[in-house]
């Protein structure tokens, strides 16, 4: 065992494994924090809905296609200077933060734009013949509805940001993707790729169960 | 009273205006049940969304209670609509609450009760509705009927005065919709709640409808009291919505016709008359010979009627006809 893992220094991925949580974690925190109410509001103004609004739905589903056309790859790159001003630097942990963010929150705000839709118009009449604000509609029915919907969509979203975060040890990033490239590829080190790749999966794994888990919970349909 | 004078509603649809109400005026009364049947697309659901402004009419005035209410900025709208309780063909219940949770739900978006109040009030329609032991419940673990029993428990937690139900029953087996067709009418009559009912079944009319609006493209074709749309149908749509009812194809009616002798008669009795050895004692009287070439005997709502369709021969026939039409029976002549 010991042979076949020369190259392997265990502390060395353990703070990269480390590091991946760590912007996995914050990074999705901020694609939810920006990317629901992004989603709302591009439910909110779309054709047939509570606040129809044709030109600010297209301002804004524009900038959310322009995001999300945009291969991650290249976002990193042409994010940068905006990284810099944004927290002083474009490297490490916290300088892949706000790129991942960039591409999380349109796609995460698309995947809630959806659920909403799938919610029943039916739902959404009968609470406003309560007498329901806009805002009632909103907090009291659509939300709740939508819960499993946004729930599946967080679990995607932190898959995709699990595989983000990796593509961001190109622009020297940090984490398990920071780790691979190094060592895995720049020095043929085959082992290291072999367990990053592995610790990755194991990730992916445990995030779509506990996101089904969720969803399960959530779903009384 | 809900009044419309001269309501009419045109979707649009890509710039172009679909209408869905022709100008419209009808009144109808506190306490009462007001059906409404038509075809689909005939404007049902359209007329009945004005009433709580779901729709915005296109033009003319809706009075409730002698306010307009077309002209309510949003706040009054909103206090408005919590005196009209809605149900619908699909319930419509929020699938992420509980039975309880639901039924507090137009409650809690009013904002006005407090929680103990929310809570006797909650327990006492679950009461009402016979689902106390659901209470904790989500919707998708109820049956259909139980459903619907939520979805009007719901409409009634603020204390409407006014009870929309578009095609309420519509999904509903037919056992399970007579017992909510009870229900509905047991609330009119202990709440003297005015019920405003879409359906496309005549026989849910027939049981708990005072009076019967009839809709085709848009158009209210025929209104009036149930007994009386019911057994005298004028329009097209309307006959068709009876005779379909009543499973009589007109057709194999017409062609029994022509196998009977005489003068064929189509007699309507109503309340009491329906009960009365009424046939048996003009015959002897003037002598004719009858024979039943259809018949049916029945009660719309409360009221009992009879429809008999006989061939009259021999005898004095113009006295038979007023005899029958002196014991205060209907009497068409159909040839
Ligand atoms: N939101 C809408 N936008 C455009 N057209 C509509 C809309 N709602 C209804 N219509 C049209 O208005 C007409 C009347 O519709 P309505 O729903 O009132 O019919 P209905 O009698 O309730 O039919 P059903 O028995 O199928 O429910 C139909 O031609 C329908 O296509
Ligand atoms: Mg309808």
């Amino acid at each position: 065992m010991e042979d076949l893992l020369t190259n392997v220094d265990w502390g060395e991925i353990g703070g990269a494994s480390w590091d991946t949580l760590v912007m996995v974690g914050a990074s999705l925190f901020f694609s939810v924090l920006f990317g629901l109410p992004l989603g709302v509001l591009l439910f909110l103004t779309g054709k047939r809905q509570l606040l129809e609004q044709p030109v600010a739905y297209a301002v804004l589903s524009f900038v959310v296609n322009v995001l999300r056309s945009v291969p991650f790859i290249i976002l990193l790159i042409v994010m940068i200077p905006f990284t810099v001003m944004l927290i002083g630097t474009s490297l490490g942990v916290a300088g892949a933060i706000p790129p991942l963010v960039a591409g999380g929150a349109p796609f995460f705000a698309r995947l809630v734009e959806t659920s909403l839709r799938e919610v029943d118009r039916g739902i959404i009449e009968a609470t406003q013949a309560m007498g329901a604000t806009v805002r009632q509609v909103i907090f009291g029915a659509l939300l709740p509805e939508a819960m499993p919907g946004i729930i599946a969509g967080i679990t995607v979203t932190a898959i995709t940001l699990v595989s983000y975060a990796a593509m961001s040890g190109v622009i020297g990033g940090g984490g398990l993707g920071d780790l691979a490239i190094r060592f895995g590829y720049q020095r043929f080190q085959t082992d290291v790729m072999v367990i990053t790749v592995a610790l990755l999966v194991i990730f992916v794994q445990i995030l779509q169960m506990v996101g089904d888990r969720l969803v399960l919970y959530f779903s009384r349909r | 009273m809900i009044e419309f004078d001269q309501v009419h509603k045109a979707y649009e649809v890509e710039g172009r205006a679909i209408p869905a109400l022709q100008p419209t005026s009808l009144a109808i009364e506190n306490g009462e049940v007001f059906g409404i049947v038509g075809h689909s697309g005939a404007g049902k659901s359209t007329l009945v969304r004005l009433i709580n402004l779901l729709e915005r009419p296109s033009g003319g005035r809706i009075v409730i209670d002698g306010e307009d209410v077309t002209g309510y900025d949003s706040k009054d709208l909103r206090d408005f609509r919590r005196k009209v309780g809605m149900i619908f063909q699909h319930f419509n219940l929020l699938s992420s609450k509980t039975v309880e949770d639901n039924i507090a739900f137009p409650m809690k978006l009013a904002g006005i009760y407090s929680r103990d109040e929310i809570r006797t009030r909650v327990a006492e329609l679950l009461e009402r509705v016979g689902l106390t032991h659901h209470a904790r419940k989500f919707p998708s673990q109820l049956s259909g009927g139980q459903k619907q029993r939520v979805g009007i428990a719901r409409a009634l937690a603020c204390r409407p005065t006014i009870l929309l139900c578009d095609e309420a029953t519509s999904a509903l087996d037919p056992q399970t919709t007579q017992s909510v067709l009870r229900l509905l009418g047991d609330l009119n009559r202990e709440l003297k709640l005015t019920i405003v009912l879409i359906t496309h079944e005549m026989d849910v009319v027939r049981r708990v409808c005072d009076r019967v609006a009839v809709m085709d493209a848009g158009d209210v074709v025929e209104m009036g009291p149930v007994t009386d749309v019911f057994l005298h149908p004028k329009h097209a749509t309307t006959r068709d919505f009876v005779f379909e009812s009543e499973h009589v194809d007109e057709q194999e009616m017409e062609a029994n016709f022509e196998k009977a002798e005489g003068r064929i008669l189509r007699l309507t009795f109503r309340g009491e008359s329906t009960y009365k050895p009424l046939l048996g004692s003009v015959a002897r009287q003037t002598g004719v010979d009858f024979s039943i070439l259809s018949g049916r005997i029945d009660r719309i709502k409360d009221t009992p009627y009879g429809q008999l369709t006989l061939s009259l021969v021999g005898g004095d026939l113009p006295a038979a006809q007023a005899a029958l039409e002196a014991a205060d029976v209907h009497v068409e002549v159909v040839r």
